[in-house]
């Protein structure tokens, strides 16, 4: 492939790029305690969250952003981002969808998200968020049946403040991390979800996050809690307009995994990335943890990250009960002027620990990519195990691939395996294929797809589906 | 069917083919013998549309059209073929999966609908017998850790499959046990039609007592040198290449 044909391959407009007109609440730009406050009490929240959320302020205001990724990107002006966004409602919030804004349905009927099929369609809750504020919950009967706690985490606070109070901030503390910290300050809302001793959730639950308001940061807050014996799989999906300015995105997930409990978090998503300078698109600085507190407690990450024009996100775990087990499973492509820097990381703590790493990167156009992996094994984790795999694929010749995997084994008795491969997306390959009759576009997401073929089978079936389209949207355009 | 006129073709400077030319009508099967290097391989890749090479002068008309003038996959829609000498390995993609994007593929471009997975099932099935495969062979990803003898067979079962017009088969007996060589060679027999060309590119003999040629040609140095029914390639099997080489 000539650098003409790629050029124009990855030449693509961003699909999902359109805004939906509905008035919006925002608070001017700016961040300090006033703001703080003010989030707080339009959320109605009580004094120990608001409290909590200041004491994460004075902390983050003490911590620097970190400078340690591969990523090149002009500084951020806090001070220029508007932290609070709500979509305006009458009363007290919809009962159905029927009270819900029609634009709003709209946006998702062409982000391919129809809410009312999905009530229908068998196995998937929506609690879907736009900008700050969740506006739809489904589903909530048939889990409520089964003692499942799905709802937004700002209505979490109200309906089961014990719970929340007890985990929040339990996996990733107020000053874990600078992005961490802010998210604790002044995060919007995002999903609660709290599974019960022995339960199955009965359906997978899915939220699709948006970014809507101009120069509004998202700060979602997820928690994810699995008592003794219980298994949640949750899916999380992202698309967002066509923005000119660069939009900060600081989210925190945290999961906590009980004994024998499961909890499979998948991810696909695709924020706008920016034209091919990489202006206007999103930067994306995610804290997700989860934490396997109880013995054979096991959590597992896959995600799609084919947006956003800085991505810095390490999906961890944390395996404290014996015989646990944390999974990683990712593809991440970076294009345009995209930049990546993302892996994981896996703490073992408790003995016989295991843990799996399947990284797969793809660079194109002049996308640079990253895995940044951490594999920490402290005394005590007798006979821990590790196996880390991280390839890369390199379309055209002036997109970049890195591999920065750290170790650091103080157990004498723990195996650690590190793979790493770099290919390149082969002329012969892509004849191949186009002498038995595939356009050299449908060649190259073969190739891809197959690439990426570890990881996708991690994924729900309807969301590994998702994902290929997804990947064939992301590279269209990248031959000619 | 085809008709190659004073084809040149180089690769980075380096002239390969230097004049070819060659008829090749309706039904015709053709062989083209000859030692390493002297342009087998070139021959057949630039007919599939490999673009390595760069074709300098002459033309190539197939049925009617400049061949040249077409990307690969179109040459594939108008009916063309080209059986690898060494087939491509896909790593992660189910042999399956590829059979069933190409057979649909094409498909698609005549107008016929696509199969359905059932319908393809059936087909596949009727075509891995033929070729003698085991099933287990199907989900397997493409080439990947094949031997010699398995990337053939699937380059012929593709062939049975997609049912060109022209088949290009670039040393498809290279590599073959003679179990192999039969099945394969009975593969290619059964592809026989008054309605189809098939251009055997061959170092030996063997394939061709299988597979009779109508004609057989030989090329060295870039040009064809000798022409001849089946025969040719017995004298050559007992001769060599070295006197026509000298010619």
């Amino acid at each position: 492939m000539s650098q003409q044909e790629i050029d124009q391959l990855v030449d693509q407009d961003y699909k999902y790029g359109f805004v939906t007109d509905i008035e919006s609440d925002t608070l001017p730009p700016g961040l300090n305690e006033d703001v703080i406050r003010e989030i707080s009490t339009r959320k109605g929240e009580p004094e120990w969250l608001l409290e909590w959320r200041l004491e994460a302020y004075t902390k983050w205001l003490e911590m620097t952003p970190p400078e340690w990724a591969h990523l090149d990107y002009p500084p951020i002006d806090f001070q220029a981002i508007s932290y609070f966004s709500a979509p305006k409602q009458q009363g007290d919030g919809p009962k159905s969808l029927d009270e819900v804004d029609p634009a709003l349905i709209e946006t998702y009927n062409k982000l391919g998200i129809p809410l009312e099929e999905q009530k229908m369609l068998a196995g998937v809750a929506v609690d879907a968020v736009f900008d700050s504020v969740s506006v739809v919950t489904t589903f909530k009967e048939k889990l409520h049946e089964a003692g499942v706690v799905f709802c937004p985490l700002s209505e979490a606070v109200h309906s089961h403040p014990e719970l929340v109070k007890k985990f929040l901030g339990s996996v990733v503390p107020q000053n874990d991390n600078y992005y961490g910290a802010l998210n604790s300050a002044v995060f919007s809302d995002g999903s609660f979800v709290y599974i019960p001793k022995g339960v199955r959730c009965p359906m997978e639950l899915s939220t699709y996050f948006r970014i809507n308001q101009q120069n509004t940061g998202q700060f979602e807050r997820t928690l994810i809690v699995a008592e003794e014996g219980s298994y949640v799989s949750y899916l999380e999906g992202c698309t967002a307009p066509q923005r000119d300015e660069n939009q900060l995105h600081a989210a925190v997930v945290e999961l906590v995994a009980e004994t024998d409990a499961e909890i499979k978090y998948s991810t696909v998503q695709n924020w706008f990335a920016g034209d091919d300078e990489g202006k206007g698109g999103i930067y994306n600085f995610v804290t997700k943890r989860g934490e396997c507190r109880g013995d054979r407690a096991k959590i597992s990450w896959t995600q799609l990250e084919t947006g956003s024009a800085i991505t810095w996100k390490y999906p961890s775990c944390v395996l404290k009960g014996a015989d646990s087990v944390g999974e990683f499973y990712s593809v991440a492509v970076a294009g345009k002027k995209q930049q990546a820097d993302t892996g994981t990381k896996m703490v073992h703590i408790g003995p016989r620990t295991r843990s799996t790493i399947i990284s797969k990167g793809i660079s194109t156009a002049r996308g640079q990519n990253a895995y940044r992996g951490l594999v920490k094994v402290l005394p005590g984790a007798v006979d821990a195990r590790n196996f880390t795999q991280c390839d890369s694929l390199l379309i055209g010749d002036q997109c970049g691939a890195h591999t920065f995997p750290y170790v650091e084994a103080q157990e004498p008795s723990a195996q650690l395996e590190h793979e790493a491969t770099t290919s390149k997306v082969s002329d012969d390959q892509l004849f191949y294929l186009r002498t038995r009759g595939m356009s050299e576009e449908d060649a190259l997401n073969m190739v891809v797809n197959g690439f990426c073929k570890e990881v996708f089978q991690k994924l729900p079936m309807e969301f590994a589906v998702e994902a290929e389209a997804l990947l064939g949207i992301t590279l269209e355009g990248a031959v000619g | 069917m085809l008709s190659i006129r004073n084809l040149h073709a180089r690769v980075s400077d380096k002239p390969i083919l230097k004049g070819i030319n060659l008829e090749i009508g309706t039904g015709e099967i053709h062989a083209i013998m000859g030692p390493n290097g002297s342009g087998k391989s070139t021959l057949s890749s630039v007919l599939a549309g490999r673009d390595d090479y760069e074709v300098t002068d002459g033309e190539v008309i197939y049925m009617g059209q400049n061949l040249l003038d077409l990307e690969p996959e179109e040459r594939a829609w108008a009916g063309v073929f080209l059986s690898f000498q060494y087939p491509v390995e896909i790593p992660g993609v189910k042999n399956i999966y590829l059979l069933k994007a190409a057979v649909n593929a094409i498909r698609e471009h005549s107008g016929l609908p696509e199969l359905r997975a059932g319908e393809f099932l059936k087909l596949v099935r009727e075509k891995l017998k033929v070729m003698q495969i085991d099933e287990s062979f199907l989900h397997r990803n493409v080439n990947e850790g094949f031997s010699g003898g398995e990337k053939k067979r699937n380059e012929i079962l593709q062939m049975q499959l997609l049912e060109p017009t022209l088949a290009l088969l670039d040393e498809t007996d290279s590599g073959l046990d003679v179990d192999a060589l039969r099945v394969v060679g009975e593969g290619i027999n059964q592809m026989r039609s008054p309605e189809r060309s098939v251009l055997l590119i061959t170092h030996y003999q063997r394939l061709l007592d299988i597979v009779k040629p109508d004609f057989v040609h030989v090329l060295a140095h870039g040009e064809i040198k000798l022409s001849g029914d089946h025969t040719l390639a017995e004298k050559l099997e007992r001769e060599g290449y070295e006197g026509i080489e000298a010619a």
